[in-house]
């Protein structure tokens, strides 16, 4: 909407199964998210949502039947997960990964500097990192103790998703996929995440926040609200569509027949 | 995906795997009463020393070869293998200088990353080199000697330090120990020797390198080191072989003594051809290597990498005789592709407030088998002693195995011990968060396993710390798929 950039990411009729059994998760998903927009989608459990956010990332297990993902113009599908994350999709994990013995710094230093060099960018040296490190983890309030344990290895889980922003931070996406951060969270610790979240909105950077209760979207108020049901867009609409919905239960949604309702949001959604 | 990169990250390729063409004299294969003497004499013993490996060499052919261990192998032909090969330049003795070392044989260390004369000059490390049966160059041997401190190759001590290998030789391992003990004790052909006299620390590392050049050849050496009231050492052995079809055997002893109060550290590099992708070749590392705590408050570390050879048994222990005295085991053991490794130690506590560690980390990629088997000993007078154990082990793949054996034998009600361990596996979750980071699989595999083995890794020599880890990055290569 900002501008008439190339999309950020333009899914058109996105078919996905369970690589194991062949269970169809996705069933045609559409979805265009401009540079600087911040989409969220809602849904039930069970709905795809989590599916949505792996599939974009990358995560083995799943595979495309039909359809397309455009990342910036480029063949998104084709790449593989760590080229996905240095051309700059970053997810932020439902349930971030412990790395025992492995150093919080030292990860994250190995991460920047590896996608560093993918966009032909000078490696940090140790000093410079630190001072990135610094700099950003006052961001999100993280406390330097947690830098110099190993990875996710017995944080808390606001600690958890404090780091999965702080890594967003130091990694610089230009698409972020937020994958129900605030899952586990209490409303102070989703306050914290969320300020991190919001100090990283630019105007160019793209976001597709998901969640399961509008709650997170009170903090990260976002230009576009998708409701996701059944592996399909079955509702879009403005920030206000996530409080109806709050307020009425997905069951509403579900019960209606299929929305044309996609055409009244001008800009957000693939044709 | 994770599968593929696995796998390609444990296809690996040796890259010590070359052969050296050095002038080499070798005995003709096969072990009698004549070849043991025919050792003796042409490294020049005295009598005593032959009729030690003379009755070592009885009592091994009333012994059967264990088969406990959690490892098969088709029979050792022990009439096949050639129990002595030297460099023909160092057959006259041991070369008095660097300058007198074969150009051909300093290349070769060169070429496996321990350039002699840099050492010597740069690293501040003394290095004493092994190829085949025979020690081929000691450094810094004169800057050591001026505190009085002995390193050079077990032959040379046997002539100029009989006293002190007659004192300890087969003090810690009698020659009748175990099966391999006992062949490697009436065949051994060379070694180092290290004595740090009372009071003393040693000021430097002292390592030595370990070179099988020769088709066919048994290596056979052993190491002693003994450290007197108060003497400190740290010292580093590291190994590698060429390439081969057929399989070498290496039976090798290590015995250590620490007297009161004094501490030594033993680390190992452990990096023996391991095979090819099929598991064929590669070294039997059949090794016994074990410390006597026999001073009050002494204490003997061991901490081991190993990566390399098709078989390793091997059990690093400590006899904590001496009472306050602290045996400490760290071990990271690797088995990618068909190596199998049984290893793990013995903690034997005899003296009163003893204290022992061991922190065992185990990492099988495909088809490897990998097994802790430890020990812990309380005997009726160790009184207060204490055990702390950690066995982890981390699979890669779904061929792979990982065993955990501990023994305990507690004969005293006042002892503590402790026991942990784990199992878990390099799991797509984690190669995922990594690469969604934009780390490569290869890169992900090396940082995570790095992580696992960390523990026992910060206990190495900081210069040998940073060689290790980039091996355990090396030794999986193809090991993600």
């Amino acid at each position: 909407m900002t501008n008439v950039h190339t999309p950020l990411l333009e899914i058109r009729n996105l078919h996905a199964v369970i690589e194991e059994d062949g269970t169809e998760i996705l069933k045609g998903i559409d979805l265009k998210i401009l540079p600087g927009e911040v989409h969220a989608i809602m849904g039930p459990n069970g709905s795809g949502k989590s599916t949505l956010a792996h599939v974009l990332s990358g995560r083995p297990g799943y595979v495309v039947t039909q359809g397309t993902a455009r990342f910036q113009g480029m063949d998104l599908l084709a790449m593989p997960a760590e080229t996905r994350a240095r051309e700059g999709i970053f997810l932020a994990f439902q349930y971030p990964v412990e790395i025992p013995g492995v150093s919080n710094t030292y990860f994250l230093r190995t991460a920047v500097n590896t996608v560093r060099k993918h966009r032909g960018q000078p490696e940090l040296d140790a000093i410079d990192f630190l001072a990135l490190l610094d700099e950003k983890a006052k961001l999100v309030k993280m406390e330097e103790a947690l830098l110099n344990r190993s990875v996710n290895e017995g944080f808390s889980g606001g600690e958890k998703k404090r780091n999965e922003v702080l890594q967003m931070a130091i990694l610089d996406p230009k698409l972020a996929i937020l994958d129900e951060t605030d899952s586990g969270l209490d409303i102070d610790a989703l306050r914290v995440a969320a300020s991190g979240v919001n100090a990283l909105r630019d105007g160019v950077r793209g976001m597709l926040v998901i969640t399961h209760y509008q709650r997170l979207l009170d903090y990260i108020i976002p230009d576009y609200v998708h409701v996701l049901s059944d592996g399909k867009i079955v509702k879009s609409g403005d920030k206000n569509l996530a409080k109806e919905l709050e307020a009425k239960g997905y069951s509403w949604i579900e019960k209606e027949p299929p929305p044309a309702t996609a055409s009244t949001v001008a800009g957000a959604l693939a044709r | 995906m994770s599968d593929a990169v696995l796998d390609r990250l444990t296809r690996q390729e040796y890259p010590h795997g070359f052969v050296t063409d050095i002038d080499t004299d070798v005995i003709p294969a096969g072990l009698s009463e004549d070849v043991v003497r025919l050792i003796s004499k042409k490294k020049g013993e005295p009598e005593w020393l032959l009729d030690w490996r003379l009755k070592a060499y009885r009592h091994w052919l009333t012994m059967t070869e264990p088969k406990w261990a959690r490892v098969t192998y088709p029979p050792i032909d022990y009439q096949k293998i050639v129990y002595y090969a030297a460099p023909k330049s160092s057959v006259e003795g041991a070369p008095k200088s660097l300058d007198a070392v074969e150009p051909e044989l300093l290349a070769m260390y060169e070429k496996l990353g321990v350039p002699l004369k840099e050492r010597e000059i740069l690293a501040g490390v003394a290095v004493d080199a092994v190829i085949d049966s025979v020690s081929v160059a000691t450094t810094f041997k004169e800057k050591l000697g001026s505190l009085g401190i002995i390193f050079c190759s077990f032959s040379e001590a046997v002539r100029e330090h009989p006293d002190l290998v007659k004192k300890y030789l087969g003090s810690v391992v009698p020659s009748s120990d175990n099966f391999f003990a006992a062949l490697n004790s009436a065949v051994f052909s060379d070694g180092s020797f290290c004595f740090i006299p009372k009071g003393v620390r040693c000021p430097m590392e002292l390592s030595t390198y370990f070179r099988i050049n020769q088709a066919d050849t048994g290596q056979f050496e052993r190491t002693l080191i003994v450290a007197e009231q108060g003497a400190r050492v740290s010292y580093l052995e590291g190994c590698t072989a060429p390439k081969r079809d057929t399989n070498q055997l290496h039976a090798a002893v290590v015995e250590l003594v620490a007297l009161d109060d004094a501490q030594i550290k033993y680390s190992t590099v452990q990096n023996w051809y391991p095979g090819d992708r099929e598991g064929k070749g590669g070294i039997y590392n059949f090794v016994t290597k074990r410390g006597k705590c026999a001073g009050r408050n002494s204490r003997i570390s061991w901490t081991q990498v190993e990566t390399g050879s098709a078989i390793t048994w091997k059990y690093p222990s400590c006899i904590l005789l001496g009472d306050n005295s602290v045996g400490e085991f760290y071990s990271v053991a690797l088995a990618n592709n068909y190596q199998q490794a049984d290893t793990g130690t013995k903690m034997i506590h005899i003296g009163k407030n003893t204290h022992s560690t061991i922190v065992s980390k185990g990492i099988s990629a495909g088809h490897g088998q990998n097994t802790y088997r430890g020990a812990v000993t309380i005997l009726k007078n160790a009184e207060g002693a204490r055990n702390y154990s950690q066995c982890d082990s981390l699979l890669i793949g779904d061929q792979c195995g990982a065993h955990t054996f501990p023994y305990i034998e507690v004969k005293n009600s006042s002892a503590t011990l402790e026991h942990e361990a784990s199992t878990s596996k390099i799991g797509e979750d984690q190669l995922f968060y990594c690469m969604q980071r934009g780390i490569s699989a290869e890169d992900a595999v090396s940082l995570i396993v790095n992580g696992f083995a960390k523990r026992v890794l910060k206990e190495l020599p900081m210069e040998f710390a940073v060689e290790a880890q980039k091996l355990l990055g090396v030794s999986l290569e193809g090991s993600v798929g």
